[in-house]
């Protein structure tokens, strides 16, 4: 069995299983936990839970007005190797042939030249978030090893899929193996850390959303 | 630090908090930082620590400890004493639980709710602040944070009716409303305590006072203290039940209307038998019903959101429709309403003295507010913002002016006891 082999078959089929326990496990921790029910008594006219809390998953995608200009830099650059990943994971051709030969499902790409500006720009975005990272002393002070190792299993797949992809440095199979173990490193690692927010964030703002709104408050 | 400090206890008490619905906020936070530009305390001093999301370390490094799936291979320390003595500052003196970062958190995560949780659990571990500490045993102990007894009690009730010759039932046997006070007002701003009793009256409203519970503030809850937040919502309705009362009244008091209308179902264990009012929605109402007869003011006032009764309570409406009409001279703040500053002194860091340094600090932002609304006097409903807003007023010696909502709208009364006890 080649390397390439090797990442494409056991290795990523075990990452992925690792990815779907982890979360399953962690998110069922959570939410099978005994919620203790709320007894006052809701404001006239506040929405129903479940209405309140995906209104609130929607709106926080977008920043609060009075707040605009408070870190404007991280709010931009959030939406910006927010939304590269995205492209890339599934607007490029040989991804999503590759999502096809696993869940049988496809849909239309991006031309690749696009989507290789895109793992451009989005490099130098998750490079500018570090050394914002390093430098904000707010963000310092918060910063824990987990937030360096989640940059950093999420930034080596995007330069080991441009080197894949650009044919340098090394052989076009080695390069996509390499890329591939990266992905599973990924995924694997997902459901340990803070790259667990991908599925957190619809909990705690929806959380948040039915109990501010059961006051009444707006937010 | 002393060897009493029960850590275990403190850890336990943090899962405990965890299950019940926060765990989810201990994992979330992704340390964008945004939350920091939220705060007054960051705002006005520019230390990193007073960080929201540094705040929630000590429940996250609890629920991580126990929780996280990798914690086996040794990789999630322990909560150590030396964390629980750094963090102690950062929880009590340095949050007014006023939900400013809950609001911009990208994440949805409830800082303020953490932070009031946390201080549980420091609480079991017999840390926090022995002055906020002492006010929640005051409270349990004597009636009241300020030593207010039924007694005395009783005595001010008797001389704010002398000096300001108005009518004030206490220990009515019957009523459809009871009207709870902060001791603040009592001991500080007994004018305000003669405000509400001037209007209920205007009004021909049905309502009483009660010695069987008469404290509105709730230090218990403020200081982790839950046993203590459960006697003061016991105390109120025990009163409630005892004259009948179908509303309670609460005073301008932030954390108290917080601590009943919202948490004190839950405390007492049941519905709580009775609705509650801020005192604003309870003007609000009489307004609505055109029982309220008002003579405008033309001073140029601004007001100040307490942040328990708008942004965490969901009444903001209210003060603005008591304006509306009145106050023909209103001036907003900007950013006002749910997205207003602190004044720097609510959840209980104003019962905290060695958080004075702090308050002031945070007041600039207030100061700095008011002015760009050149407004002469700065309103509010909360008699816990106003001691805080005149003690950093004192410190600053700021020109600006402030005052009580229900003061005003009690001082300008068309038709000033014309109708004192009109039943309806
Ligand atoms: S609740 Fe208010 S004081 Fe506390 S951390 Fe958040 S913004 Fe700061
Ligand atoms: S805004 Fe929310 S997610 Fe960002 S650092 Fe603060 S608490 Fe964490």
């Amino acid at each position: 069995m080649t390397l390439l082999d090797a990442a494409r078959g056991p290795v990523l089929q075990l990452a992925l299983a690792i990815f779907a326990f982890g979360v399953a496990w962690r998110l069922s921790s959570l939410l099978l936990l005994p919620f203790a029910r709320d007894k006052s008594l809701p404001r006239t006219g506040a929405p129903p839970a479940a209405f309140a809390a995906l209104r609130e998953i929607l709106r926080r995608s977008w920043p609060q007005k009075s707040f605009g200009r408070a870190s404007l830099f991280m709010t931009v650059n959030s939406y910006v190797f927010h939304l590269g990943l995205a492209l890339i994971v599934f607007a490029f051709a040989p991804h999503i042939l590759f999502i096809k030969s696993l869940f049988g499902v496809s849909w239309g790409n991006l031309p690749n030249n696009v989507i290789y500006a895109v793992a451009v720009v989005t490099v130098a975005s998750l490079a500018a978030a570090l050394i914002r990272r390093i430098s904000n002393p707010v963000q310092r002070i918060i910063s824990t090893f987990d937030d360096y190792v989640a940059w950093f299993v999420t930034l080596l797949p995007v330069l080991t899929g441009l080197a894949a992809a650009s044919h340098l440095i090394a052989r076009y199979e080695t390069l996509l193996a390499i890329h591939i173990l990266s992905v599973a490193l990924f995924l694997a690692w997902l459901p340990f850390g803070k790259l667990m927010h991908a599925f957190l964030v619809f909990v705690t703002r929806g959380m948040t959303g039915a109990y501010l709104s059961r006051r009444g408050a707006q937010l | 630090m002393s060897s009493d400090v029960d850590i275990n206890a403190a850890a336990g008490k943090f899962l405990k908090l965890a299950e019940g619905h926060l765990a989810a906020y201990a994992e979330a936070c992704v340390k964008c930082g945004q939350c920091a530009d939220a705060c007054h305390f960051y705002v006005a001093s520019g230390d990193p620590r007073y960080t929201p999301a540094y705040k929630l370390f000590p429940m996250a490094k609890a629920v991580r400890r126990q929780k996280w799936p990798l914690a086996w291979l040794g990789l999630a320390p322990r909560l150590t004493r030396d964390d629980l003595a750094q963090w102690e500052e950062l929880l009590f003196d340095s949050c007014t639980l006023c939900g400013r970062c809950t609001i911009v958190c990208p994440m949805g995560i409830d800082i303020a709710g953490i932070v009031s949780a946390s201080r549980q659990a420091f609480v079991a571990a017999g840390l926090g602040p022995k002055d906020l500490l002492q006010a929640a045993d005051n409270a349990r102990d004597k009636g009241s944070p300020l030593g207010v007894t039924p007694s005395v009690l009783a005595e001010r009730i008797d001389w704010i009716k002398d000096e300001h010759e108005v009518e004030i039932p206490l220990d009515k046997a019957k009523a459809g409303i009871l009207l709870t006070l902060s001791s603040v007002e009592l001991m500080k701003y007994p004018d305000s305590v003669a405000a509400m009793a001037k209007l209920l009256n205007h009004a021909g409203v049905d309502w009483t006072l009660s010695s069987k519970g008469y404290e509105a503030t709730n230090f218990g809850y403020l200081a982790g203290e839950m046993d203590i937040a459960k006697v003061m919502v016991e105390r109120i309705t025990a009163a409630a039940e005892a004259v009948g009362a179908a509303t309670v009244v609460i005073p301008e008091c932030g954390h108290a209307y917080g601590a009943l209308r919202w948490s004190g179902a839950n405390l007492l264990g049941r519905p709580l038998p009775y609705e509650v009012l801020h005192i604003t929605e309870m003007l609000a109402r009489l307004k609505r019903a055109g029982r309220l007869k008002l003579r405008p003011t033309e001073a140029s006032i601004t007001y100040h959101d307490p942040c328990q009764i708008s942004r965490r309570g969901g009444a903001t409406a209210e003060a603005r429709f008591l304006l509306d009409g009145f106050a023909t001279d209103f001036r907003e703040m900007s950013p006002t309403g749910n997205y207003n500053w602190c004044c720097g002194g609510g959840g209980g860091v104003q019962a905290i003295g060695r958080a004075a340094e702090l308050r002031y600090q945070a007041f600039k932002i207030k100061m700095d507010q008011v002015e760009k609304t050149g407004a002469k006097t700065m309103i509010s409903a909360c008699s816990n913002c106003r001691l805080t807003m005149d003690e950093s007023k004192e410190h600053w010696k700021w020109q600006g002016g402030l005052g009580s909502l229900v003061e005003l709208i009690a001082d300008h009364l068309a038709e000033p006891e014309a109708k004192p006890a009109q039943a309806r």
